[in-house]
């Protein structure tokens, strides 16, 4: 076999979470990524996550598009079935794969080319189907698989290693997944697993489509002192709207918050989120005040980072469609076929 | 308007001799979106009903209102209902073509018009049939909309003497139409009524050209392709459908969805066993399809010509990944936007060999909606075994026209096949797994589904070259092992597609045909019999073709390819397959957007077959 096998060295963090799992069998194949992409640190937050979560790696499905981002389902939870699909496509494999079976957890990496320029009708439509899942974009404002040409959410004036200039305005991913009515809208950055790592907990467990637009830095093609979505410009410019906490579900709540200062959210699925106002006293569960805060920092150059929109109320694909809570993929003749009777009826209309 | 009665039997008494008692066509012209539709497939059914084989044909524009529609109805008791050039009896309502119209007729055929306004007679080798069509509603009815759709009813109900349509079975299906609005068959009536009883006072009736009740299509369905293809979904077991509207697939998303809403109701909740999604395009819907196959659904999409090219890169992903998915093709007139209301078998190669690089793709060909029924039902469980979309190959004469068959049938003892899938309790006794591990040797590899067991089972799915463990490689001998691997169970797909029905009798020149060239063939052949000419035929119902194809080929000197596309598509795709030689291959082709006749047919073999002499020997 031709791939590079993993070697099995005894990992620093050999604890088990509540399934026995340690943080290993939430691994994957080796990165292929360069050294220092931030798309690795994304990997890192999702194996960091999922495991503290204590979320059965087999209870979920992984599906990408194409791209380098969309290449990284396999350095990570090597026991989930993933799916990388083809450019720009995987939101309709993501809509189908929910549609089959409700009850898994679906993780969808994408990158800024994949969704915002080949994919942007897919992204824009499964927004607006409200498939539960969550959807991670690893944002370098670049092509980073095709060697650096500028993406669609490359900002007006960035520049490229190459020198290249963005002259157009960028597509904001956040602003138009809340424009278009998705429940969950968040960013990160690669770089503040802190931030990130609850990010994505509170996302899987969002019933509804969560978002998370992480910027993650083309260390190859995009990370100059003129890059847009570069380590510096980002450090330097991120502001952070809102800080969050994940307590699982099952799990006590040990920290303790001042009533005063944080939120508590409970999510459909018992976990909560502990949100940390910060001065500005944000409120992520007002959608137009989150279009406007994200509107205005853009406008300063900076970026509006955290829990920026949340909406519990809203009815999942599923609820919409009215279907069966067994899953689509385990109904079997018995529940799908009419029969013979009932096709003799049938014929009797047609005479 | 003349008060005394017509000689309905025209300037001589006589008609063609191809025309008579249950033996006619008749065409309507009408304006699109008047109404017409329901009144001329009252018409059709009316005389379906009376147990007399019957096609009728609509030939409409790519329009909602205003432009001209056709619909054509061949009766024959015989059974042949493929098309029949010439018209017996137009009814001309449409100023725009009523010229033309008027001119299709054969000498001595009829022309109904409506009489309200003078017709210059501009032919005299036909017999007029004026009815004041547009007064008489105009006296009789008060509401605007009504003046306007009952002259169609009107104009059925003087049909209805003039050819001796039972008039009860025309109520009857009136009643049944307007059950639950019981208010619209009363006047519904009256119209049928109206027309029924100035044609009996102006005409001398039954024309000819009439009806007498048999038994020929006692006991059968009239059914159109899609609304048997979006049943047979049900049947099968599909759950999701995700589509694109598009003419002439559009119905039978509908058909499914109208089943469904009947037949897939949770009696327990009420609630759905299954989820139609109307995707943002044609590469969105192929995209749910193939995520839902993967994930072990069955599910389908529809479509034709412009949004089957849209989905090229996703077949060849599930053709790569081997993903179970189902793709009905309601081909159209291509290339391009084409004639979109026109039918075609012009997608045969785009189709087996959808998508980049070295793909082939299984194609189904019906030919009946009830082999729509079967098809579709029986498609689920061939991309299941085989791991593999599965294109059905309908077009738009089979799906969007009502057919004469047999009954639809389903078996109850025998439940769905879905093929090699591994389960969580035989992964816990496996040593290894490998997604693409031949471990039968038929090609065919075993799949799991996502959450199957905590542990084992799990794989990577990419369209990127990969080895029997999933993983992704660039080794070129690895990728070549797999390629053969999938060239091997394309080979052996054989023994799970429908075979071709062959009729052999040791003629050595033979025909190939499949899909809706079927219906002209048993009158091809009759023709040819009363000509001592016989032929043997073989009808493709599935591609990889089975041997019996390339034997066929083989055994005969001469070997008619009748298809209707421009390229003789099915006799490359017979020529790349079973290695035909070129030289006894001929093509018979009609591509002008209507079925191929059997006049066709006969009149392109006639010419091809040897002087008379000879011609005995062909048919020995
Ligand atoms: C249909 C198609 N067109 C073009 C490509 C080439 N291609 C591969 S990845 C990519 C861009 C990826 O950019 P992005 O999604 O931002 O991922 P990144 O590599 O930056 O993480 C392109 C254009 C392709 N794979 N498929
Ligand atoms: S090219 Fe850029 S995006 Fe791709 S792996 Fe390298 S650093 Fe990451
Ligand atoms: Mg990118």
């Amino acid at each position: 076999m031709s791939y590079i096998v993993k070697p099995r060295f005894h990992h620093p963090q050999l604890q088990k979470n509540d399934l026995g799992y340690t943080r290993r069998d939430y691994e994957g194949t080796l990165t292929t990524l360069c050294g220092g992409c931030g798309h690795d640190s994304i990997s890192a937050a999702i194996i960091h996550a999922v495991h503290e979560m204590s979320l059965a790696p087999h209870q979920l499905a992984k599906v990408s598009g194409i791209g380098c981002s969309s290449k990284i389902p396999s350095y990570f939870l090597e026991r989930s079935h993933g799916f990388n699909s083809v450019h720009g496509r995987m939101p309709s494999i993501a809509t189908g794969a929910n549609l089959a079976n409700r009850e898994l957890y679906y993780l969808g990496i994408s990158g800024d080319g994949d969704t915002a320029s080949i994919g942007l009708g897919q992204f824009c439509h499964i927004v607006r189907r409200r498939i539960n899942m969550l959807y991670i974009v690893a944002n370098n404002g670049t092509y980073g698989l095709t060697k650096g040409q500028l993406s669609a959410t490359a900002d007006l004036g960035s520049k490229t290693k190459s020198g290249e200039e963005s002259q157009y305005d960028n597509i904001d991913l956040v602003s138009l997944a809340i424009d278009l009515g998705a429940s969950f809208v968040a960013r990160s950055f690669s770089g503040d697993k802190e931030q990130l790592v609850p990010l994505i907990q509170a996302g899987l467990s969002h019933r509804g489509f969560a978002l998370i637009d992480v910027i993650s830095p083309c260390v190859t093609f995009n990370n100059t002192p003129l890059s847009a979505h570069g380590y510096k410009n980002t450090w330097e410019n991120n502001v952070v709207l809102s800080e969050i906490d994940f307590v699982p579900m099952r799990k006590e709540i040990t920290a303790r918050y001042s009533a005063g200062k944080d939120k508590e959210i409970t999510l459909h699925d018992g976990s909560v989120i502990h949100l940390h106002k910060t001065g500005s006293g944000y409120d992520p569960g007002n959608r137009e005040n989150a279009l406007l805060h994200v509107n205005e920092y853009k406008k300063q150059g900076r970026i509006a980072t955290g829990l920026l929109y949340i909406n519990q109320d809203q009815s999942d694909f599923h609820e919409l469609a009215d279907t069966v809570n067994k899953p689509f993929n385990r109904l079997n003749e018995h529940d799908l076929c009419p029969g013979g009777e009932v096709l003799a009826d049938i014929n009797e209309t047609f005479m | 308007m003349s008060r005394g009665k017509r000689a309905a039997g025209g300037r001589t008494g006589k008609t063609r001799k191809t025309a008579g008692v249950n033996n006619f066509v008749v065409k309507f012209a009408n304006v699109n979106g008047s109404g017409s539709a329901s009144a001329n497939n009252l018409f059709a059914k009316a005389i379906f009903r009376m147990g007399i084989p019957v096609s009728p044909h609509n030939i409409f524009p790519s329009n909602i209102q205003g432009l001209p529609t056709w619909y054509e109805v061949r009766v024959n008791d015989k059974g042949f209902l493929g098309r029949r050039e010439g018209v017996d009896l137009m009814v001309a309502v449409n100023e725009q073509t009523i010229v033309r119209d008027i001119e299709s007729v054969v000498p001595d055929g009829y022309v109904l018009y409506d009489s309200s306004k003078a017709l210059r007679p501009i032919r005299k080798d036909v017999n007029f049939l004026p009815i004041p069509l547009k007064d008489i509603c105009l006296r009789e009815f008060q509401h605007p909309g009504q003046r306007q759709l009952f002259q169609n009813i009107v104009y059925v109900g003087a049909l209805a003497t003039l050819l001796d349509i039972d008039f009860g079975i025309l109520t009857g299906m009136i009643s049944e139409q307007f059950r639950g609005k019981e208010k619209l068959i009363l006047p519904n009536v009256h119209a049928l009524e109206l027309g029924y009883h100035y044609a009996r006072d102006h005409f001398d009736c039954p024309l000819p050209i009439r009806l007498r009740p048999s038994r020929k299509a006692r006991g059968k369905i009239l059914m159109d392709g899609n609304t048997a293809i979006g049943l047979g979904c049900v049947y099968g077991g599909a759950t999701v459908a995700s589509w694109y509207p598009l003419t002439p697939s559009t119905s039978v998303v509908e058909a499914y969805g109208k089943y469904c809403k009947r037949l897939r109701i949770d009696p327990g909740t009420g609630k759905r066993k299954f989820a139609i999604v109307q995707a943002e395009d044609e590469l969105a819907a192929i995209g749910i399809a193939i995520g839902a196959g993967w994930n072990g659904a069955r599910a389908f999409t529809a479509s034709s010509g412009p949004g089957v090219s849209l989905m090229q890169e996703f077949l060849g992903l599930a053709y790569f990944a081997e993903v179970p998915v189902v793709l009905f093709n309601i081909q159209r007139v291509g290339p391009s936007t084409g004639m979109p209301t026109r039918t075609q078998q012009g997608d045969l190669l785009s189709c087996a060999f959808a998508s980049h690089g070295d793909t082939r793709q299984v194609l189904l060909f019906p030919s009946t909606p009830k082999e729509c029924f079967e098809f579709a039902a029986g498609s689920f469980d061939i991309a299941d075994r085989l791991q593999t979309p599965v294109i059905v190959m309908s077009d738009l004469e089979l799906g969007m026209n009502e057919h004469v068959c047999d009954p639809l049938e389903w078996d109850d003892t025998g439940g769905y096949d879905r093929g090699k899938v591994l389960g969580g309790e035989q992964l816990e006794q496996m040593e290894e797994y490998g997604r693409y591990l031949d471990v039968d040797g038929d090609g065919v590899p075993w799949r799991t589904l996502p959450g199957a067991h905590p542990e084992r089972g799990s794989y990577f799915t990419r369209g990127s070259s990969h080895d029997a463990m999933a993983a992704y490689t660039e080794d070129g001998n690895v990728y070549a092992e797999v390629m053969d691997r999938l060239a091997r169970k394309f080979a052996g797909a054989g023994k799970v597609l429908p075979e071709p029905e062959i009729q052999a009798d040791g003629a050595s020149r033979g025909m190939i045909y499949f899909g809706t060239t079927a219906g002209a063939i048993p009158e091809v052949q009759h023709k040819f019999a009363k000509r001592g000419v016989r032929l043997d035929t073989l009808r493709i119902r599935s591609y990889p073709f089975h041997d019996a194809v390339s034997r066929f080929i083989e055994e005969h000197e001469i070997v008619y390819v009748i298809e209707q596309n421009r390229d003789a598509q099915l006799k490359s795709l017979l020529k790349i397959d079973c290695g035909a030689n070129d030289g006894k291959m001929r093509s018979v082709l009609n591509y002008n957007g209507v079925v191929i006749s059997a006049d066709q047919i006969q009149e392109a073999i006639l010419v091809d077959l040897p002087e008379a002499p000879e011609r005995e020997q062909a048919s020995a």
